[in-house]
């Protein structure tokens, strides 16, 4: 552990800010704040950059402990893999305030709480990332769950509130399970410091740890929705309004694998990895089943929602090959590409629904004529979905299968390629239909073009990393 | 950054930027447009002569930078990836010009000339990638590029034929994806050298081995379209006549074949793939391909079914020059490369003129066409004889060097596949072209939708194109023995390649 830098002032902000964005937004009143929130997202980018600047030059551990005080008694640390996901949650929240703006109009009742929501959401999130005792954790963990719930609710249709209610039970069942197991590890250890407890918990670790472990990693499965917990997602995600599913799909679900990638790699590296081969096959089942039933899809978002369940899948096929150093890249570069590329293709989707006046994939007929811009976004991230060159997603993939053909594991190599096949049948059916001759009947309603282009944005970014990706990757070799 | 490293950069962003502009361009700046198209044609073959010229000295040109750590996109211009790359460049700019007179009037003008560029920039990145992890990168965009151009009319057929195409070269790309991982892993890295980089490996990798040749030639088969994986390229005739000419002679199969030299001599090296047992089947294909192919397109009525069926064919006289182990089917196989394309690509220009001019679109159709439309009859004739190989063409030099490389390498029966294909060859290009020059015209034309002017039968920038490439293959086949000559620089790699190692 080395101090640096005083590094302490962007974490804190990091945090401050979207909090007070978010109240000034709720003292503004219904479906106001945007631009507090926009200019606060695009100081947290620079924060962000800032920081993941630092972190990755600094090579090895960049291990900060900001002392904030006895009372509240809240450490914040940050490493490599934390200045990677706050880097991507700036990232992406960014071109969707800008979205989110011009997608809700004055007076719709889908957007009246969205920016006070939002800035407490993006608040959970940095803080979560930053926060260096279990405890502190779930505080975040539920802070994100709630502002989650409360985004998808906000549709106020009933099937919004049925998903919505799924949504927060699942979400409270993960959060209680996790903090289950974080009172065992207290009953057992006495302390929730990640730092005092990496040395503790050892081979030998009691069965407590081991059930504590269990239910941890447990809840927080149920909150990322690794099949076959995946039930609550494809409603949530597929009926919030278009910026709201790209936050959740993008970041949100992304939290709960971040904490258990965090958990496995520290405090509990000892218990965790028995484990490892059990959540490949989840993963691998995700894939199949999310892909599966993207394919099936009626649907547009629920098609969309479905890739986020096989997306996911991916991530925790890292997990017997932690072994290797590839394989933790691998995961942050696949983060990185599902965030990016899913939130564009939501944000697309958006427009796409916008336009047509309806959610279903066959509406698409003539959509590349009309909306070109909305559809190469979408086929830029299907791209990356795809794992197609040059693409984040394609290095992701590619990372991956080294590390699983390094450590002998050609199965998990197999997965990763069929899944990119899957994933190409359900993007191409989209595409595919968008192509064909617009019914003569067809209108289309106009679309503003600030939705259009940073559906766009967030898409060509995800291509684009394929073809840099060395920054990034120094960030997951700064892990401690 | 030093011209050394630039100038391969410059020949991708001469059709990558105009391309990426043309997107943005409203459909009706057809003046801008058209500029922008044909400036960038120009300008690319402008360097593209440049480069040539100073490979031809002995030059090395290149460029790398690294995507992931140790991992590198890395473009270099050699010898080999130069006859490519002239091959694309020239008749990119024709086939340019035809497609700027083929969709007049036509709509989706800015997403088909965007995507068309596109598609020449990624088979100029395959020509020039310096190792598998690139060529892969290349490939892949290819085949995405390709797809909208494909499906442009918007129909449910050309859905079809577009998601059939989809189908066949991402699984493809699959099994290539899974051999370059799989090399690199084994390897370190994917870098293409002279002689190959996999001998380095010991004897006991020979099966891993093995098994990567048949993960990466059945991906590059895909679109070299070696039965049986040829299924698409029938399939995609759908697309409008200037993809077909894109597809079977400037990128898509030619990329391919491409990807077959060079896994076959710059990632395995033929001494070693010949040592693995590798090339004797790979022959073996390529006959069975040449076979079925010029079977196959006997029975086609569809005019661009057959020619498609007769590239099928075609295509795998080069991989059956590069399985032919030695020189002289190495210079065969090379040369055709080249042949082939200029010559397919006149055929397709024809097809697509009686198409439009007069509505033919079936062999049966084609009576009389000759006397309407002598000039594009002619060029097809110069086309079809080609292809039969007939003398003071560029196909019986290609056919020469080829049956002279089965001798050499004693594999006679490869004659006789060569012999038997020529003539199925006859057989279904004389019929046609009986029909057209000696067969009464009919009362009427299917759907004549260009009028004729004087000796222009049909449009201007239709009737050059097919012209130039037909007197180019009449050219290359009188011309080959001097310098400057396809054959010249297909003799240049195979020394290069052969005899530069010190081992003829």
């Amino acid at each position: 552990m080395s101090m640096s830098e005083p590094l302490f002032d962007p974490l804190a902000w990091l945090i401050l800010l979207p909090l007070a964005w978010a109240t000034l937004a709720f003292v503004l009143g219904p479906g106001r704040g945007a631009w507090p929130a926009i200019a606060g997202l695009a100081t947290q980018c620079w924060l962000a950059l800032d920081l993941a600047q630092k972190v990755g030059a600094g090579g090895t551990a960049a291990h900060v402990v900001g002392g904030w005080g006895a009372p509240l008694g809240i450490d914040l640390a940050v490493d490599g893999l934390s200045a990677a996901m706050l880097l991507l949650t700036q990232a992406v929240a960014l071109p969707l305030a800008i979205y989110a703006r011009s997608y809700f109009k004055p007076g719709d009742p889908a957007g009246t709480w969205f920016w006070p929501l939002t800035g407490f959401l993006i608040a959970g999130l940095n803080a979560l990332f930053v926060s260096a005792d279990l405890f502190n954790l779930y505080v975040t963990l539920e802070l994100v769950g709630l502002a989650a719930v409360g985004l998808v609710a906000a549709g106020g249709g009933a099937q919004q509130v049925a998903a919505a209610l799924r949504y927060l039970f699942a979400t409270l069942v993960g959060s209680g399970a996790y903090l289950l197991g974080v009172a065992l590890i207290y009953g057992a250890y006495g302390t929730v410091s990640i730092a005092t407890l990496l040395p503790l918990v050892t081979d030998d670790a009691p069965r407590l740890a081991w059930i504590a472990g269990g239910l941890m990693v447990a809840g927080l499965m149920l909150k990322t929705a690794l099949f076959p917990f995946h039930f609550w997602l494809p409603p949530a995600h597929g009926g919030a309004p278009a910026p709201v599913s790209a936050l959740l799909s993008a970041l949100v679900v992304k939290a709960s694998f971040y904490l258990i990638l965090r958990l496995w790699l520290g405090p509990l590296q000892a218990v965790l990895p028995a484990f490892a081969w059990l959540m490949a096959l989840l993963g691998a089942a995700a894939i199949f089943w999310g892909s599966w039933q993207a394919i099936r899809a009626v649907k547009l978002k629920r098609l969309i929602a479905y890739s986020t369940v096989a997306q996911l899948g991916y991530l925790f096929l890292i997990f017997p090959l932690l072994a290797a150093p590839g394989a933790i890249h691998a995961g942050v570069m696949q983060v990185f590409a599902h965030g990016l590329a899913k939130a564009g293709m939501f944000a697309a989707a958006g427009v796409l629904i916008k336009a047509t006046g309806q959610d279903t994939v066959a509406g698409l007929a003539g959509a590349v004529e009309r909306l070109p811009v909305t559809m190469f976004a979408f086929g830029l991230a299907g791209m990356t979905l795809m794992g197609l060159p040059p693409s984040s997603g394609f290095l992701a993939k590619w990372q991956i299968i080294e590390a699983a053909l390094a450590q002998g594991h050609w199965i998990i190599a197999a997965v990763v390629l069929a899944g990119g096949l899957l994933a190409a049948v359900y993007v191409l059916r989209v595409l595919r239909q968008a192509f064909l001759m617009a019914p003569a009947s067809a209108t289309l309603a106009p679309v503003p073009r600030t939705l259009e282009w940073s559906a766009f944005a967030l898409a060509a970014a995800s291509v684009l990393l394929g073809l840099r990706g060395v920054e990034l990757m120094q960030l997951p070799g700064a892990v401690t | 950054m030093t011209s050394h490293e630039l100038l391969p950069l410059a020949v991708l962003a001469s059709s990558l930027l105009p391309g990426l502009i043309i997107f943005a361009l409203p459909e009706a700046w057809i003046g801008v447009r058209t500029f922008l198209n044909l400036f960038a044609a120009i300008a690319k073959l402008g360097l593209v002569a440049l480069l040539l010229a100073g490979v031809a000295a002995g030059e090395e040109y290149g460029v790398r930078y690294a995507v992931l750590p140790g991992l590198e996109l890395a473009l270099k211009a050699d010898a080999l990836g130069m006859l490519f790359i002239t091959l694309s460049a020239i008749l990119w700019l024709f086939t340019t010009l035809y497609a700027i007179g083929y969709l007049e009037g036509a709509p989706h003008r800015s997403r088909f000339f965007g995507f068309f560029s596109l598609c020449v920039t990624a088979t100029m990145g395959i020509a020039m990638a310096a190792n598998l992890f690139t060529f892969f990168i290349f490939y892949e965009l290819l085949t995405l590029s390709t797809f909208p151009l494909v499906v442009h009319r918007g129909t449910d057929k050309a859905m079809k034929g577009g998601t059939i195409y989809l189908a066949y070269t991402l699984i493809g790309g699959t099994a290539l994806l899974a051999g370059i991982v799989w090399l690199h892993h084994l390897l370190g890295h994917t870098e293409f050298a002279h002689a190959g980089i996999a001998a380095a490996l010991g004897p006991e990798y020979a099966g891993q081995l093995k098994i990567i040749f048949l993960l990466l030639i059945a991906g590059v088969g895909v679109k070299a379209a070696i039965v049986p994986l040829h299924g698409w390229l029938p399939q995609a005739m759908v697309a409008p006549a200037p993809v077909s000419a894109l597809l079977h002679a400037v990128a898509v199969v030619k990329a391919g074949a491409f990807g077959i030299v060079r896994i076959v001599y710059e990632v395995y090296g033929v001494e070693f793939a010949q040592s693995l047992d590798l090339l004797y089947p790979l022959a073996i294909f390529a006959a069975v391909t040449i076979l079925w192919g010029s079977f196959r397109a006997l029975f086609q009525d569809d005019l661009k079914k057959r020619l498609a069926y007769s590239t099928v064919s075609q295509v795998s006289y080069i991989v059956l020059g590069v399985a032919l182990f030695g020189p002289i089917g190495t210079i065969g196989g090379l040369v055709h490369l080249v042949h082939q394309g200029i010559m397919k690509i006149t055929l397709f220009f024809c097809a697509g003129n009686f198409a439009e001019t007069l509505g033919i679109h079936k062999v049966s159709e084609m009576d009389g066409a000759g006397r309407r439309m002598p000039l594009t009859t002619l060029a097809f004739s110069i086309g079809a004889l080609g292809m039969m190989g007939a003398p003071l063409t560029a196909g019986a030099v290609s056919k020469a060097w080829l049956m002279d490389g089965a001798t050499a390498a004693r594999m006679d029966w490869a004659i006789w596949v060569l012999w038997t294909s020529s003539l199925l060859n006859a057989a279904y290009f004389l019929p046609i072209l009986w029909r057209a020059w000696l067969r009464p015209v009919p009362a009427a034309w299917p759907e004549e939708h260009i009028a004729r002017r004087g000796w222009r039968e049909t449009a201007l920038l239709l009737l050059l194109p097919p012209l130039f490439t037909a007197a180019a293959t009449l050219t290359a086949g009188m011309l080959a023995d001097s310098e400057a000559t396809p054959l010249a620089w297909a003799r240049l790699i195979a020394e290069r390649e052969y005899i530069g190692q010190g081992r003829p």
